[in-house]
C-alpha cells in the first residue's frame, strides 16, 4: 500500500465520528429515495402491468336499465376497442357467525365466458358455473378476512329474496386493488365483499334480463376519451345513465394514484435535502483538513506528487465516507422498503407486487452518495490543488478580523470579550454560520411538517365523526323509497332516531366549469349528521339554493349567490338553476346539501329518502343487527363506531411510525450539523480555547465559547424552522389534497415546541459531545506549536 | 538584597521530578530539581531544548503536574491542587507569555487585554496594560494587523493587566528579531521594576541573561549552575 493510501485510511480512522455523522445523513437521504422512489417505481410498474394483463377498463358508467341490444351502438363509438356490459348490484349479506351484517358488491360474468375487460384473476378454486344461480367467487381479502375458502357458504339477501350462496374460489381484480364500501372510510375487507356471479344468476336476481346497468370500455390507442365519454353518455341518457368517467375518478385507481403522488414528492422533496446538507458538511470537514494538512500539502507536492495526486487524495476522503453512507442508506432503505411493503399489503390487493427495488435504483442511490460527497470535496481538494508548495509550507497568515459597522453596533451593547468572539466568528464565515442554522432549520421543519399531522387528524376526525356524523348507523337503501317506509326502520329493535336523506348522483356546472358529485338532501331539522360552516358553526341544509363544501366551490370557481347549473341523474334527470347558499366546510369527499323537501319541491314529487340516520339503544344492538339482515331494499350499513375505530387504528398505528422516522431524521440532521460544527470550531479554536484555559478562564467559560455560537444559531434556527415547517405542512396539505379527501392544516404551539425541543435536545447533546474534548485539550502542546 | 529576596520566596520547589511516559519511552524531563524563586526578582532560565526549563515553567504556572516533589507558591502546595483549584491559581496569580502569543484573532488589541481584566479581581484598566508596553495608540487593531512584536507586547499586556505575582515567559523573543525583541524585553523589565513582578523568562538567546538578577542553567533535567548578577544591563544594551 502507498503512503498516501495509507494516510487516507489513517485520516479516515481519526475522523471516524465526524465522517459516521455525514455518513448517517448522507445515509438518510439514500434510504428515503431508494424507498420512495423504489417503491413508486415498483407499484408504477406492477400497476401497469397488472392493468394490462388483466384488461383493466379506461371508460366507466353506470346506469340504471339498458337493453342488451344498446351494446353494438356502444361499439360503434370512435374510438372505442371492446366493451363489456354487466350487471352490479349490492346486497346485504349474513355471515354464519357474525353478529354484523356485510355488504356484497355483486358483479355478473358473462355466461358466454371469460370476461373481455376488467378480467378477475383466479386465487383459488374455480369460477361459478354458468349454469348455477347459487355460486359465487369472491374476492380474495373478503375471503382472508372472514376465513373462506371454496366450499363455504354464505347468505345473501338478494333483492328482497334471502339465498344461500356457495364460494367456488377467490379471486382478484384490477377493479379493486383498493376496496372501499359505500360511505366507509376505510377498507373493510371482513364488512365488505366483491362477489362474481354468472350472468343469468345476476340477472334473475336484480331484474336484470337481457339488460345491464353498467358498462365498461377500452379505448384505441389514440382515442380521445372525454369525446368517447360524451358519445356514451348521449347514448346512456335515456337509460338512466349515471355519468360516464374516466380511471381518474374509478376509486381504486384513484387511491392508488394518491399513493403514487405522495411517494413521488417525497422522492422528490426529502432526499434533495439530506443531499444538500451532506454537501455542506462534507465541504466543512473537507475543508478543515486541508487547512490543517496545509504543511502536509506543501511536503507532499515537494517530494514530487502531482497536484492531481494530492486533490484525488481528499476527494477519495470524501468518496469513502459517501461510501458508507450509500451503504448505511441502501440497507436501511431496502429495510425501509419492505416495511413499506407490508403496510401496502394491508391496503392494497395486488396479485403480484413486485416488492424488490429495481437493481437499477440502487447504482443511482449510489451514484447519487459519491456525486453528493464529490460536490461538497470538490472546492477543497481544488484549493489543495492550487496550493504552491511553498506558501504551504509556511504558517497560513492569521485570519483577518477586522472592525466593521456590524461589529460596531454590536459593540454598543457591552458585550462580553466572550460574546464578541463568539458574535464575531459568525460574521467571519457567514456563509457557514448561515448553512449551519438552515441545517438545523431544516430538522425543525421536518419535524413540524410531520407532527402537525396528529392534530391535523384529530381535527379531521372531531369534524368528519363528532361534530356532523353523530349518528351511530346509516342505512343505505338500494333506491329510494316513499317517507313512508321511514316507519319501518323506526320499527326495528333498538332504534332511537331515525333520520332520512336522500342522495342524487348531479353534474354541476359553472360556465366551462362541471364536476360529478352527489347532492345530499337532508331534513332542515337534521340533527345527527350536520353540516358545519366554515367557522365550525351548524347550518341547516337550505330550502333555497346549494351548499357546496369548499374544495367544491373553488373547483367550480364559484361563490355565494351565484347561480349554478344542477344537471340530476337521477329521478326525471331534469336540468335546474340553483344558486348557492353558502359555502362549508368538509374534509372528505366534495358534497353538495340541500333540504330534502327542497328537492322533492325542485322534482315534483311526494318525500323519498335513499339512506337514513340512526341512533342505537347500545344494549338491542344485536338483535337491530338480526333483524337488518332480512330488511329488503337495502344496500349496506356502515357503523360509524367501527368506522371511526379502523380510523384511528390505521391511522395511529401510521403515525407513529412516520414519527419515529421523522424524529431520526431530524436528529440525524441536528447531530450531523451541530457536530461536525462543533468538531471543526473546536479544531479552528483550539489554541483561542487553550489560550483562555491558560489565562485562568474555567472550563465552563471556554466552554461557552464553543457552545456559544451553535446554541446561537440553535436558537435563531427555531423561527426560521418554524416557518419553513408551516410552509413545508401548507405543501403536503395542498398535495395529498383529492377529490376523495383534503387535510386541515392544524399547526398548534405544542407541535412546534415539540420540535424545537428535540432538535435543541439532539444539538444540546452533540454539542456536549464535542465540549467533552475540551478537557482533554492539551495546553502545553496547543501553545508550543504554531497552528 | 539576597537576604530580602529569601525571605520572600514567591515560588519553591522540592525535589522536582516531572517523567513524560509514552508507551514504551520514558522520558525524564525533570530529575530532582529545589529552586526558589524571589519575590521581585527577573530570573532568566537558560538550557538547550528538551534540558527541562519549559517543563518547570509549566509547573510552576499550574499548567502541568510533577510527577514527584512538591511545589509551592507562598504558602501555597500548588502539588496538592486539582484541577479546578489549579485554573483558579492561574486566574488570580499567573500571567503568561508565550513565543508564539496566542493571541485570539477575533479580538482586537484592547478586547484581548479585556479577556484578562474581565475575570480578574484587582485588575488594571485594558488601556493602562496597554500604554505599559507602549501599544496604547493600537489598542483597536485587531492581531492581523499589528506586527510581531506588537502582537508579543498585547500578550504581555495581557498577562500583567490582572496585576499578577508572577510573570512567567517562555522564550518570549524567540519569534522575534533582535529589535523587536529589545522592545518586548523593555516591557517586561519596566514591569518587573515598576510593579514588582516576580519574572521567569525562558530564552535561548544567552544574552538576554544579562538584565536578569538570575541566571539559572538548566541541563538534562537538572539545575547545573546558577549566577548572581552583580551589574545588570538594561534591554537597549543587550545586542543578540
Amino acid at each position: 500500500m502507498r503512503a498516501l493510501e495509507k494516510k487516507l485510511i489513517r485520516d479516515l480512522l481519526r475522523l471516524w465520528s465526524q465522517g459516521l455523522a455525514i455518513a448517517l445523513v448522507l445515509g438518510c437521504g439514500v434510504a428515503i429515495f431508494l424507498m420512495s422512489y423504489g417503491m413508486f417505481t415498483a407499484l408504477t410498474e406492477t400497476r401497469a402491468a397488472y392493468y394490462e394483463r388483466n384488461r383493466f377498463a379506461e371508460v366507466f358508467a353506470s346506469l340504471r336499465r339498458a337493453p342488451q341490444s344498446l351494446m353494438p351502438e356502444i361499439a360503434a363509438i370512435e374510438g372505442v376497442y371492446a366493451v363489456e356490459t354487466r350487471v352490479k348490484g349490492s346486497a346485504i349479506l349474513d355471515l354464519p357467525g357474525q353478529v354484523e351484517s356485510a355488504v356484497g358488491q355483486f358483479i355478473s360474468l358473462p355466461a358466454s365466458g371469460e370476461p373481455r375487460l376488467n378480467l378477475p384473476l383466479l386465487r383459488s378454486g374455480r369460477f361459478p358455473d354458468v349454469q348455477s344461480d347459487d355460486e359465487v367467487m369472491v374476492n380474495e381479502p373478503f375471503a382472508i378476512a372472514n376465513g373462506y375458502v371454496p366450499g363455504d357458504t354464505l347468505m345473501a339477501n338478494l333483492n328482497g329474496q334471502k339465498r344461500v350462496l356457495t364460494i367456488t374460489g377467490t379471486a382478484l381484480s384490477p377493479e379493486f386493488i383498493y376496496t372501499i364500501g359505500p360511505g366507509d372510510m376505510m377498507p373493510d375487507n371482513q364488512g365488505y365483499g366483491i362477489l362474481w356471479m354468472s350472468e343469468p344468476a345476476m340477472a334473475a336476481a336484480f331484474d336484470m334480463d337481457g339488460a345491464f346497468n353498467d358498462v365498461s370500455l377500452q379505448l384505441r390507442r389514440h382515442a380521445r376519451s372525454d369525446d368517447v365519454i360524451d358519445r356514451l353518455d348521449d347514448l346512456l341518457d335515456p337509460f338512466g345513465g349515471l355519468g360516464a368517467h374516466d380511471r381518474v375518478q374509478q376509486q381504486s385507481h384513484a387511491f392508488i394514484d394518491g399513493e403514487l403522488k405522495q411517494l413521488q414528492s417525497m422522492a422528490y422533496v426529502l432526499p434533495p435535502v439530506f443531499l444538500g446538507i451532506t454537501i455542506f458538511l462534507v465541504n466543512m470537514v473537507i475543508g478543515r483538513i486541508v487547512a490543517l494538512d496545509r504543511s502536509e500539502i506543501g511536503l507532499l507536492k515537494a517530494i514530487g506528487y502531482s497536484n492531481l495526486e494530492v486533490s484525488l487524495h481528499y476527494l477519495a476522503l470524501a468518496v469513502a465516507i459517501a461510501l458508507i453512507g450509500t451503504l448505511l442508506g441502501i440497507l436501511v432503505g431496502t429495510w425501509m422498503a419492505r416495511g413499506l411493503a407490508e403496510l401496502y399489503a394491508t391496503f392494497f390487493s395486488f396479485p403480484y407486487l413486485i416488492f424488490a427495488v429495481r437493481p437499477d435504483i440502487y447504482i443511482i442511490a449510489t451514484a447519487l452518495g459519491l456525486t453528493t460527497a464529490s460536490l461538497g470535496a470538490i472546492q477543497s481538494a481544488l484549493s489543495a490543488a492550487r496550493l504552491p508548495p511553498a506558501v504551504a509550507m509556511s504558517p497560513p497568515a492569521p485570519p483577518n478580523y477586522q472592525s466593521s459597522m456590524i461589529d460596531r453596533l454590536l459593540l454598543r451593547a457591552r458585550p462580553s470579550q466572550r460574546t464578541m468572539m463568539v458574535l464575531r466568528n459568525i460574521m467571519r464565515w457567514p456563509l457557514r454560520a448561515g448553512l449551519t442554522m438552515l441545517g438545523i432549520a431544516l430538522a425543525v421543519a421536518v419535524l413540524v411538517a410531520s407532527l402537525f399531522f396528529e392534530d391535523t387528524l384529530e381535527e379531521l376526525i372531531d369534524s368528519a365523526f363528532y361534530s356532523t356524523n353523530r349518528q351511530d348507523v346509516m342505512l343505505i337503501l338500494t333506491q329510494e323509497v316513499n317517507s313512508d317506509a321511514l316507519e319501518d326502520i323506526r320499527r326495528l329493535p333498538g332504534v332511537l332516531q331515525v333520520e332520512p336523506a336522500q342522495m342524487h348522483g348531479a353534474i354541476l356546472r359553472n360556465g366551462h366549469l362541471e364536476k360529478r358529485v352527489g347532492i345530499e338532501g337532508r331534513p332542515a331539522t337534521a340533527d345527527l349528521a350536520r353540516i358545519l360552516d366554515q367557522d365550525g358553526k351548524v347550518v341547516a341544509a337550505p330550502a333555497n339554493g346549494l351548499l357546496l363544501s369548499t374544495r367544491l366551490a373553488s373547483q367550480l370557481a364559484i361563490g355565494v349567490g351565484d347561480p349554478l347549473t344542477v344537471e340530476f341523474l337521477t329521478g326525471q334527470r331534469e336540468t335546474h338553476v340553483v344558486n348557492v347558499a353558502g359555502i362549508v366546510t368538509s374534509y372528505i369527499g366534495l358534497p353538495a346539501y340541500m333540504e330534502d323537501t327542497a328537492l322533492d319541491r325542485l322534482m315534483r314529487r311526494s318525500s323519498t329518502f335513499s339512506y337514513a340516520n340512526l341512533t342505537l339503544d347500545p344494549a338491542k344492538e344485536q338483535e337491530f343487527h338480526a333483524a337488518i339482515k332480512d330488511l329488503p331494499r337495502l344496500a349496506g350499513t356502515v357503523m360509524i363506531a367501527d368506522t371511526l375505530e379502523a380510523f384511528e387504528e390505521t391511522i395511529e398505528q401510521n403515525i407513529n411510525i412516520s414519527m419515529v422516522v421523522y424524529i431520526v431524521i431530524a436528529v440525524l440532521i441536528t447531530v450531523g450539523v451541530t457536530y461536525n460544527s462543533a468538531r471543526i470550531q473546536l479544531s479552528e479554536r483550539a489554541r483561542d480555547l487553550a489560550s483562555l484555559r491558560i489565562l485562568g478562564f474555567t472550563k465552563t467559560e471556554v466552554s461557552f465559547i464553543l457552545i456559544g455560537e451553535i446554541a446561537f444559531l440553535a436558537l435563531l434556527a427555531q423561527p426560521i424552522g418554524w416557518l419553513l415547517g408551516a410552509g413545508l405542512a401548507t405543501a403536503m396539505i395542498a398535495g395529498f389534497e383529492s377529490d376523495l379527501y383534503s387535510i386541515p392544516l392544524v399547526l398548534s404551539r405544542d407541535t412546534f415546541a415539540l420540535s424545537s425541543v428535540v432538535v435543541l435536545a439532539a444539538a444540546a447533546a452533540s454539542t456536549l459531545l464535542v465540549r467533552r474534548r475540551l478537557d482533554r485539550l492539551n495546553l502545553i502542546e496547543v501553545m508550543k506549536t504554531r497552528e | 538584597m539576597d537576604q530580602t529576596l529569601a525571605e520572600n520566596a514567591v515560588f519553591r520547589t522540592q525535589a522536582v521530578t516531572k517523567v513524560y511516559e509514552t508507551g514504551e519511552v520514558r522520558v525524564v524531563a525533570l530529575d530532582g530539581v529545589d529552586l526558589t524563586l524571589h519575590a521581585g526578582e527577573l530570573t532568566v532560565l537558560l538550557g538547550p531544548s528538551g534540558s527541562g526549563k519549559s517543563t518547570l515553567l509549566n509547573i510552576l504556572g499550574g499548567l502541568d503536574h510533577a510527577s514527584e516533589g512538591r511545589v509551592w507558591f507562598k504558602d501555597l502546595e500548588l502539588t496538592k491542587l486539582n484541577e479546578r483549584a489549579l485554573t483558579r491559581f492561574r486566574r488570580d496569580h499567573v500571567g503568561f507569555v508565550f513565543q508564539f502569543y496566542n493571541l485570539v484573532a477575533s479580538l482586537s488589541a484592547r478586547e484581548n487585554v479585556a479577556l484578562v481584566t474581565d475575570i480578574a479581581p484587582n485588575p488594571m484598566s485594558p488601556e493602562e496594560a496597554l500604554d505599559i508596553v507602549g501599544l496604547g495608540h493600537r489598542m483597536n487593531h485587531f492581531p492581523a494587523e499589528l506586527s510581531g512584536g506588537e502582537q508579543q507586547r498585547v500578550a504581555i499586556a495581557r498577562a500583567i493587566a490582572k496585576r499578577p505575582e508572577v510573570l512567567l515567559c517562555d522564550e518570549p523573543t524567540g519569534a522575534l528579531d533582535s529589535k523587536t525583541g529589545v522592545q518586548v524585553l523593555e516591557a517586561l523589565d519596566r514591569i518587573n521594576k515598576d510593579l514588582g513582578t516576580t519574572t521567569a523568562i525562558i530564552t535561548h538567546a544567552a544574552e538576554i541573561r544579562k538584565m536578569a538578577h538570575r541566571v539559572i542553567r538548566f541541563q538534562d533535567g537538572r539545575i547545573v549552575s546558577i549566577e548572581h548578577n552583580e551589574t545588570r544591563l538594561t534591554p537597549s544594551e543587550i545586542e543578540w
